[in-house]
């Protein structure tokens, strides 16, 4: 298979569009968890009742016409092979839960992969919305509407004074997790962001990231997302994230401004050996492809690399997790053999960059 | 240092959490990493059930090994009749089995809700479409009468007798639906 369209098999089509500030916000995201009122929850409930729920969305969603959306293709855990399984976690539109649940887990996926909804997964239905760039406000309201369509056709657990019931109590009430994937390599590097955190706790939002040795997050990315489902408006916790989203792309434009002022050669050193170990290195670790990504995408993103498209980084991220290197070479790898398929995939993602 | 999960091998990642100004801190192999799912950022699980399990855990009243008959059996009686998941379980794995839990805890919930969700026990959001209807209806009967209380107090009783007629006509509806 070619690079070419491996990639456009890999790459969700709603990940192609680049949203806006996406030179900060990677994807915004949110989902929305649903129950049916009489059966019991994924955790507890038998085989047969979890089938049931099975048959019925075949019957009322699987190959539907959405206004928004178009045709939702149902696809079952028990039907797919491991590695397809493994491509669907590392596009996010899966959780590694349900791609362990093999005997009635299931995903409903829109067209354009922008809409997932989970079966049977901790909740009877996950809706979840993912766009890229910073747009909340849009991923609220497409979840929205797409709850509003499967409600027409199925009774969802609600109670007046709990709102949506959830198997979780951390997701009662609105049912709503909503997410943005930042990257805050200055504010990182300019050792800002351990100051900011604190503040983001205090509002009630957390804040994840993968720590390796020391204090840097993998790739410099953060997800912050809200921790309160419960007794606030959809609008409200939406709101309240945005706004402290907006704020922290201020301060990493300003770290970047203050970068480029202080120490140029120091920053465009940083970024040009991470460009020239990505364009010619044979084998590479992810942590450390993770750590280069995050450089070269920087340096984009400020101008100081101008002949490489932005969203590369968001691209490679995907391509060079496990399941894709695996699906890329048609064969499970051993963990080395991978450490080379995935320099060889950026090498070659790189070339067809300057090629273009 | 070893990873706190399967206590063999090396910890590689160093995972922190800040949830509302609490810090914890995770130290994993990355195979146990892989295994929990949470070494791809986006993924959500793990932490907040490691958080939810040591929360509700304080919130047991039953945990202490001292336990007198009465309590015992109070604890025996907590037990969902839709699912069968008992108070017990429900505090020890973190989650409801079933719509119908919600009921049956009911009385214990109000805590535990404030402490996850910064003080709230109520919903305040969406209400669905279909199914809430009669709930937006009672929502716009209780408007419409705290307008027509203001209206017969400014003695606007034209305007007043519409609105009456109007909150006569959404009763009438949903008595017909409850009738079906
Ligand atoms: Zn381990
Ligand atoms: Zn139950």
């Amino acid at each position: 298979m070619s690079i070419e369209s491996f990639m456009n098999d890999a790459i969700s089509p709603w990940m192609k569009n680049e949203g806006p500030e996406s030179d900060i916000v990677i994807s915004s995201r949110v989902r929305l968890a649903r129950n049916l009122q009489h059966i019991p929850y994924p955790i507890i409930a038998k085989e047969n009742q979890l089938g049931e729920i099975i048959s019925q969305v075949k019957e009322k969603y699987a190959g539907q016409n959405h206004i928004k959306f178009g045709v939702l293709e149902l696809l079952q855990m028990n039907e797919l092979k491991e590695n397809e399984k493994r491509v669907l976690v590392e596009k996010h539109l899966i959780s590694p839960n349900l791609s362990r649940e093999t005997k009635a887990g299931a995903v409903l996926l829109s067209e354009d992969e922008s809409l997932s909804i989970m079966v049977n997964e901790e909740d009877h239905f996950r809706i979840q919305c993912l766009l890229s760039g910073f747009q909340l406000d849009e991923s609220l309201r497409y979840a929205n509407d797409m709850d509003d369509w499967m409600e027409e056709k199925l009774d969802f657990a609600f109670d007046e004074k709990r709102g949506y019931l959830t198997s979780c109590p951390t997701n009662v009430g609105t049912g709503l997790r909503s997410s943005v994937m930042m990257h805050l390599p200055a504010l990182v590097l300019t050792k800002k962001f351990n100051r900011i955190l604190p503040a983001i706790n205090q509002l009630g939002l957390v804040v994840r990231g993968i720590y390796g040795e020391g204090s840097e997050a993998q790739g410099n990315l953060f997800q912050i997302s809200n921790q309160t489902t419960l007794g606030k408006k959809e609008q409200d916790i939406v709101e309240d994230l945005r706004s402290v989203v907006s704020q922290l792309i201020q301060h990493e434009r300003a770290a970047r401004e203050s970068l480029l002022q202080q120490s140029q050669i120091l920053l465009e050193d940083r970024i040009y050996r991470s460009y020239g170990i990505l364009a010619y290195s044979r084998r590479i670790e992810s942590k450390e492809a993770m750590k280069r990504l995050s450089d070269v995408r920087l340096g984009i993103d400020m101008g100081l690399i101008k002949d490489v498209k932005g969203n590369i980084l968001n691209e490679l991220m995907i391509l060079t997790q496990p399941g894709f290197l695996q699906q890329y070479a048609g064969e499970a790898l051993l963990s080395e053999d991978r450490d080379q398929r995935r320099a060889a995939l950026i090498r070659e993602r790189l070339k067809l960059e300057l090629a273009d | 240092m070893l990873c706190q999960e399967c206590q063999s091998k090396q910890a590689s990642l160093h995972f922190t959490k800040i949830i509302n100004g609490e810090k914890t801190e995770f130290h994993i192999c990355e195979t146990c990493a892989k295994d929990k799912g949470d070494y791809i950022p986006g993924s959500n699980s793990f932490s907040i059930h490691q958080l939810l399990s040591g929360l509700l855990d304080t919130e047991q009243p039953f945990s202490t090994t001292k336990e007198s008959p009465s309590l015992k059996t109070q604890r025996e009686e907590l037990t969902c009749k839709n699912c069968g998941l008992t108070y017990q379980q429900f505090a020890e794995i973190g989650r409801f089995g079933c719509a119908e839990c919600y009921r049956t805890f009911d009385e214990k919930l109000d805590p535990i809700f404030r402490r996850i969700h910064g003080g709230n026990a109520e919903h305040a959001g969406k209400i669905p479409k279909r199914k809430g209807k009669d709930l937006h209806v009672h929502r716009e009967i209780e408007n419409l009468r705290s307008t027509l209380k203001t209206q017969i107090e400014n003695e606007e009783f034209e305007q007043a007798a519409k609105i009456r007629d109007k909150i006569r006509s959404l009763k009438n509806n949903l008595q017909e639906k409850e009738g079906d």
